[in-house]
């Protein structure tokens, strides 16, 4: 999924192999992640698409299944990823786990800590933004669930940045092996005050924590746990809005020949009274937010470790 | 400097000579810009102080102004008896222990008595004046006010919290050592000087790389008219791989200011380029041969020469060697140019600028809301690998939704969305928990999608 491997880069001059990720696009709600393989065959109500047709072809491309109907493949990134991931638990999306990394002040190179794991969603950025050289510890005291989480790391091409333990971090802690190790620490957790005085002996002097949860009975006891040795503790909710855009004909009316646009379509129409006015039709590009959006997802608690000379 | 030395400061967490630090006073009442050096010197309220201590401390360290030494003020590290508020206050442990046994629910005082006449203070700007003179330190300036205050006692604790600390910022103000990384630069041009940053949020920017998939070993196609910021920013991301190419219409770069207040390592630095739009237009191999255009790089590469060695003047003449506020007039950051000779910024090489053109670039952040947008996009999209993705910010609406809707009927992208983030901050207290009061009200709009191979 990243640019660390050469070979897998997207370029003008990179096309499709057996192996790849792609991520089979029909409408921007509507994308599936699909290994290409040999022999296999991708059914969707565009009809049926033979893998073995993709090959070559290059990424972003149209590709057409035996009923005519088309799909695009895209090269997979971790905002597509995101939006593809098969959901074991609630996930992250792109404003909270953009906000995540920025306020994390996570860079190449840094050593993070995250617990639960979850599916994945919000781990997947995290390594893009530690790589190449980074590592990123994701804990999960669901054995199922972290195994699943590999395999899909795997199937990401990202196992080299993550690994992935089992391990109740609330009940027990970080482990002991990452004491004053680590830049960031993430928690997604029922009871995050649980695991804040552990999260506090992991992090560098000055280094950064992100706690995120849905409920604000959490987040007072999780500010309430930061007090002792954290600074700089803010609260943040962040909500997208998303915008449709139209294009959409119009009509205005004048009552004499005078001040219209020559460039407009124009009628002549009768009114009532007899007189001839214009109409003129203009069409316009229009922009408006779409009538429903997801109007909560969780509170993101930032904080940094206190300074002690 | 060796690269291996370099390449530990940038990422280091102790401050060291020559660094680049902001300097958060009083609790972001005033934010300031600087690298340090033995000779600067930072003024808070009437007084000079030197920035000497500061050098080989650790990020996020608080001095508090000393004027009780007859040598002259002086910053000397404080260290937080009790708790650090996530709201402004900073409470000592004095109303620590007082807060404990005080329950907000169970209090019982109110305003009801307060006259505002000006006459509850006893002590008069000459007393205070001869305390300090006697070699009171700040905090004794506090306790006596606090004693000849003749309705301290009679406010409610969250009031005499507001007032203790009114004081203090005034009597023994404090300044923070905060790492100018992309979301403290962010944040700090937001709350002071947001133009210079075309009014870009810091969640805003953090979409920007989120849907651009910023991430090492790429070449991000940028163009960077909030003076430097975005450019910065991708280039923390790249972290020394890949590229990140500034790229402009016309013949001159835009200001890239901002990029020397990040403390990027030399390795960080080289992977900043610029280049202009027509050269990255220019098919392969055919070298610009257009005269006019050779001589408006050399200029633009002069022009550059010339000021740094003005600022290098300025900066051995000015006082104030290194400080500079954010939102005061003098809004570029002369001393910083000229302490360290930053190389980002050179313009790219037609080695790589081939290299681009046989590859195309990882993906495009266009943050120019002076160009019109959908003629930008028209002509850099096609520079893109097939299958890159792109996002697009402007303060305002209509370019994008014009520019989304041509990239529609030109069936050049898919994956098209206007995007307008929300961001809103909680003061968190026991049985105090509400939003802030004020609010940011817009971050700006970003376009984003991905490309898709002409066919």
């Amino acid at each position: 999924m990243l640019a660390s491997h050469p070979e897998k880069r997207i370029s003008f001059n990179r096309s499709i192999s057996y192996g790849d990720l792609v991520i089979v696009y029909e409408r921007h709600d509507n994308m599936k992640a699909v290994t290409v393989s040999e022999g296999s065959v991708l059914q969707n109500r565009f009809g049926v698409f033979k893998h073995s047709d993709w090959i070559g072809k290059p990424f972003g491309g149209k590709v057409f299944s035996s009923k005519g109907g088309f799909v695009y493949l895209l090269a997979p990134t971790p905002e597509l990823w995101t939006l593809v991931l098969s959901h074991r638990t609630q996930i992250l999306y792109i404003a909270d786990i953009s906000l995540v990394v920025m306020n994390l002040e996570i860079v190449p190179g840094c050593l993070v800590l995250e617990s639960g794991t979850g599916s994945g969603s919000l781990t997947t950025s995290l390594a893009r933004a530690v790589a190449p050289k980074g590592h990123v510890y994701t804990f999960d005291f669901h054995e199922q669930r972290a195994a699943l989480a590999r395999d899909d790391f795997e199937r990401t091409g990202l196992s080299s940045l993550i690994s992935v333990g089992v391990r109740d971090i609330q009940g027990k802690g970080f482990p002991d092996e990452f004491i004053g190790k680590a830049d960031s620490v993430f928690l997604d957790l029922p009871q995050p005050w649980l695991a804040i005085p552990s999260a506090a002996k992991m992090l560098k002097q000055d280094a950064t924590l992100c706690s995120f949860s849905p409920c604000v009975e959490q987040v007072q006891r999780s500010c309430d746990a930061l007090q002792s040795c954290f600074t700089d503790i803010r609260t943040f909710e962040v909500l997208l809005r998303q915008y449709e855009v139209r294009e959409e004909k119009m009509e205005s009316f004048h009552g004499d020949d005078n001040g219209s646009n020559g460039s407009l379509s124009r009628k002549r129409r009768q009114c009532s009274d007899g007189n001839y006015v214009l109409s003129d039709s203009t069409s316009s590009v229009m922009a408006r937010p779409c009538g429903e959006a997801r109007g909560h997802t969780g509170y993101l608690t930032f904080a940094r470790l206190k300074c002690f000379l | 400097m060796s690269s291996t030395e370099n390449i530990n400061k940038s990422s280091s967490r102790i401050t060291w000579e020559g660094c680049s630090v902001l300097l958060d006073i009083n609790d972001g009442d005033r934010l300031v810009f600087a690298r340090l050096s033995p000779a600067a010197k930072l003024k808070i309220g009437n007084k000079n102080c030197s920035l000497q201590p500061l050098i080989g401390c650790p990020f996020g360290t608080v001095f508090q102004l000393d004027t009780s030494d007859s040598d002259g003020p002086f910053l000397s590290p404080f260290q937080p008896k009790g708790d650090v508020n996530n709201t402004d206050e900073i409470k000592d442990g004095h109303f620590q222990a007082e807060s404990k046994d005080d329950q907000p629910n169970s209090e019982s005082k109110d305003n009801r008595s307060l006259i505002d006449n000006n006459t509850a203070q006893s002590l008069t700007g000459e007393d205070i004046e001869d305390m300090r003179r006697q070699g009171a330190k700040g905090n004794e300036i506090i306790e006596a006010l606090i004693a000849n205050s003749a309705t301290f006692d009679k406010k409610t604790s969250f009031s005499q919290e507001k007032y203790r600390l009114k004081k203090q910022k005034k009597y023994a103000p404090r300044v923070l050592i905060r790492r100018p990384v992309a979301r403290s630069i962010c944040e700090a041009y937001f709350k002071k000087y947001p133009l210079k940053i075309g009014f870009l949020r810091v969640d805003t920017l953090s979409l920007l790389l989120s849907m651009a998939n910023v991430s090492s070993n790429s070449d991000i196609l940028v163009v960077d008219m909030v003076g430097g910021l975005l450019t910065g920013a991708v280039a923390e991301r790249l972290g020394g791989t890949g590229f990140v190419c500034n790229s402009y219409l016309g013949q001159t770069p835009h200001s890239m200011d901002i990029v020397r207040i990040f403390n990027l390592s030399d390795e960080i630095c080289k992977r900043i380029v610029r280049s202009s739009i027509s050269d990255l237009l220019s098919p392969k191999e055919s070298r610009p041969q257009n005269p006019k255009q050779d001589v408006g790089s050399v200029e633009s590469q002069s022009i550059d020469q010339m000021s740094v060695s003005v600022s290098m003047e300025e900066a051995s003449h000015s006082p104030e060697n290194g400080i500079s506020d954010i939102g005061a007039e003098n809004t570029t950051f002369p001393a910083l140019k000229a302490y360290k000779a930053t190389k980002a910024g050179e313009k790219a090489s037609q080695e790589i600028l081939d290299s681009w053109k046989e590859n195309g670039f990882s993906s495009l952040i266009i943050a120019a809301p002076d160009l019109d947008t959908w003629t930008v996009v028209r002509d850099l999209l096609p520079l893109l690998s097939n299958s890159a993705p792109f996002a697009i910010y402007h303060q305002y609406l209509q370019p994008l939704a014009t520019c989304m809707h041509n990239l529609q009927l030109e069936k050049m992208a898919i994956g098209l969305q206007i995007t307008e983030p929300w961001l809103r901050e909680y003061q968190v207290l026991p049985s105090r928990t509400h939003p802030h009061m004020q609010m940011s009200a817009f971050g700006g709009y970003i376009l984003s999608g991905t490309k898709i191979c002409s066919s």
